[in-house]
C-alpha cells in the first residue's frame, strides 16, 4: 500500500476531499439544525441536469451545477410559500424528477462521454488539480461568506419571527445559505458523486454533536470528522477498489456508529 | 388613556386577511407610555395577528400601525423551539440577537428571576425558565414597548400568577409600555391598565372591571369565567406575596 499512497491521483483526492470536508462540516451542521437534509438531497439530484446543461451551453460543468441548484433553490423556496403541498411531497417530487431529467438529458446526447457512475458516487480517480483549485477558491470563499452570516443565521434557525422583529434580512441570509450549500454540491460532486453528498453534510455533523457543546464546536468537530472520513473512505477504496463516495460515507456512518457508544456529555 | 406624550403604539381602522378570510377587522388600538394594555379573546380570534401586525410581521390589508419614532420593541413570542441538535447555552442564545456585556447578561436575568440557567441548554428548561429567558432577551434591548405573546402559556397556574407579577414588577422599573396577549381575564385582572377584547372585531374595550362586566364578555367568556373565578378562589389563603394581590382583585371584582 506504500506505493500507492505517493500516487499523484491519491495525493489529489486526498486533498480535495479533505478540503471539501473542511467546508461541510460547519455548512452541514446549519442542515441538521435547519432540518434542510431533504432539502440538500433535492438539491444534490438536480445537479444531474446541471452537468447535462454545462454541456450543453458550454459553460463548463461547475457552472452548471451551480446555475441549476440556483435556481432550484429558489424555485423550491416559491413553492413553499404558496403552501398548496407538504414541504417533503414537493421536495420528493422535485427532487426525483430533476434527477430523472438529468438522466434523460444525459441519455439523450449521444455525443457526451460521460461516465455516468462516477457522477452518481463519485470516482477519485476523476480529481484534477483544476478541481483542487475549485473546492479550495470555492472553498475559502463559502467559509468567508458563511462567518459572515453566521451569528445572524444561528438566529434565524432559532427562530425566524425573532429575527425579523430584530431586523434582521431573513430572506437574504436563506438566500445566501442555499446559495453556500449548491456551491458545495457542486464542487463535492466529483468526489462523493450526487447521490451521497448529503450524506457527507450530515453524517459528520450529527456525529460531532455528542461531543460539542456550541455551535462553533460542533462545526469545528464536523469538519474534522468530515476529513477522518474521507482519509478512511479513500484508503478503502484504495486498498479494496471501491467507488471513492459510498466508501467515503461508509466510513463516516462507521464513526457515527461508534459516536453512539460514547456517553452524552450533559450539556450545563 | 390621555398620555402626556402621545401613544407609543397607535392602530387605527386596521384590517388583515389571509387570502378571501378576513381575521381583524378595523381594529383600533393605544398602548401609552407605561401602560398595560392585555389582549383577550377566543382561539383563531385573531389576537397573535394584531400583534404580529404591530411587530411588522404580518402585512395589512387596510389600516395604519404608527409606531412613535425611534420606538424600541421587546418582543416575547408565545413559544420557542429550538432544534435538539443545536448545541445552545442560555447565555449565548441571549448573545444571538445583539452584542450583550457579561455583565448586563447577568443582572437581566437576575432581574427575570433566571440566574440559575444561565449555562443550561436552551433546550432542558422548564416552560416558566423558558418564559423567563425569553423576557431577559426582550428586556436586552431597553425597549420602550414589550410585546408578549400568551407568555404565559406553558406554565402552571401559580408560575403564571409569579410572571404577571414579574411584568407588572419590570413596567414599574423601567416605566416601559406593556401589550399583552392572554387568553383569561383573572389572571391578568390586577395587573393590567386596559382590557381590549378581540374577536376579530373589537367587542369591547376598557379597564378591566367593566370589561369583566360587558355584555359581550360575559357572552363569550361567561361561563369560563366563573369556573376560573371558582377555581381561583382556593388560591385566597395562599402564601405568597403573589398570593395577596390576587386576593385582593378576587374580591373587588367578585363583590364589585
Amino acid at each position: 500500500m506504500g506505493d500507492f499512497v505517493l500516487d499523484d491521483f491519491m495525493i489529489r483526492a486526498l486533498v480535495g476531499g479533505c478540503g471539501i470536508a473542511l467546508v461541510s462540516g460547519p455548512l452541514g451542521s446549519f442542515v441538521v439544525w435547519r432540518r434542510m437534509a431533504y432539502f440538500g438531497d433535492t438539491l444534490a439530484h438536480s445537479a444531474l441536469l446541471g452537468i447535462a446543461l454545462g454541456y450543453l451551453l458550454g459553460i463548463g460543468m461547475t457552472a452548471g451545477v451551480i446555475a441549476v441548484c440556483v435556481g432550484i433553490a429558489v424555485l423550491l423556496v416559491l413553492l413553499q410559500e404558496q403552501r398548496q403541498l407538504a414541504s417533503d411531497t414537493l421536495l420528493g417530487i422535485v427532487s426525483h424528477s430533476t434527477l430523472s431529467l438529468g438522466l434523460v438529458a444525459i441519455a439523450f446526447m449521444e455525443t457526451m462521454r460521460i461516465d455516468l457512475l462516477a457522477y452518481l458516487f463519485g470516482d477519485i480517480l476523476s480529481v484534477t488539480w483544476d478541481d483542487i483549485v475549485w473546492i479550495y477558491g470555492g472553498g475559502a470563499v463559502a467559509l468567508a461568506v458563511l462567518a459572515f452570516i453566521w451569528r445572524r443565521l444561528l438566529a434565524i434557525t432559532v427562530d425566524e419571527d425573532l429575527a425579523r422583529v430584530e431586523g434582521m434580512p431573513v430572506l437574504a441570509i436563506r438566500l445566501t445559505f442555499m446559495l453556500l450549500i449548491a456551491g458545495v454540491i457542486a464542487i463535492a460532486m466529483k468526489i462523493v458523486g450526487v447521490l451521497l453528498i448529503t450524506s457527507l453534510l450530515i453524517v459528520p455533523a450529527a456525529t460531532a454533536r455528542r461531543f460539542a457543546r456550541s455551535p462553533e464546536q460542533m462545526a469545528g468537530t464536523a469538519a474534522l470528522i468530515g476529513m477522518l472520513a474521507v482519509l478512511g473512505g479513500l484508503a478503502g477504496s484504495l486498498v479494496w477498489d471501491l467507488p471513492s463516495g459510498p466508501s467515503v460515507v461508509t466510513s463516516a456512518a462507521l464513526m457515527f456508529a461508534c459516536s453512539l457508544m460514547v456517553p452524552v456529555p450533559r450539556a450545563a | 388613556m390621555a398620555s402626556k406624550n402621545g401613544p407609543l403604539v397607535a392602530v387605527r381602522g386596521l384590517s388583515v386577511a389571509y387570502g378571501s378570510r378576513t381575521v381583524l377587522e378595523n381594529i383600533d388600538l393605544d398602548v401609552g407610555p407605561c401602560e398595560i394594555v392585555t389582549l383577550i379573546g377566543p382561539n383563531g380570534a385573531g389576537k397573535t395577528t394584531l400583534v404580529k401586525s404591530v411587530l411588522g410581521l404580518v402585512q395589512p390589508s387596510s389600516g395604519t400601525i404608527t409606531l412613535r419614532p425611534g420606538l424600541t420593541v421587546g418582543y416575547m413570542p408565545q413559544r420557542l423551539q429550538v432544534e435538539r441538535t443545536l448545541p445552545l447555552t442560555v447565555r449565548r442564545f441571549l448573545t444571538l440577537w445583539q452584542k450583550v456585556g457579561r455583565a448586563d447578561l447577568e443582572k437581566v436575568l437576575v432581574e427575570v428571576g433566571a440566574a440559575h440557567v444561565i449555562d443550561s441548554a436552551v433546550q432542558t428548561l422548564s416552560g416558566g425558565e423558558l418564559q423567563r429567558v425569553l423576557l431577559a432577551r426582550a428586556l436586552l434591548r431597553r425597549p420602550d414597548i414589550l410585546v408578549l405573546d400568551e407568555p404565559v402559556q406553558a406554565v402552571d397556574v401559580h408560575g403564571q400568577i409569579e410572571l404577571f407579577n414579574l411584568i407588572a414588577e419590570i413596567r414599574r422599573t423601567r416605566g416601559c409600555g406593556v401589550l399583552l396577549v392572554s387568553h383569561d381575564l383573572h389572571l391578568v385582572m390586577a395587573r393590567t391598565d386596559t382590557v381590549v377584547c378581540v374577536n376579530r372585531h373589537i367587542c369591547c374595550s376598557g379597564r378591566p372591571e367593566d370589561v369583566s362586566r360587558h355584555p359581550e364578555y360575559l357572552a363569550m367568556f361567561g361561563r369560563h369565567a366563573e369556573a376560573l373565578a371558582v377555581y381561583q378562589h382556593s388560591h385566597d389563603h395562599h402564601h405568597d406575596c403573589a398570593g395577596e394581590v390576587v386576593a385582593l382583585a378576587e374580591v373587588r371584582h367578585r363583590h364589585g
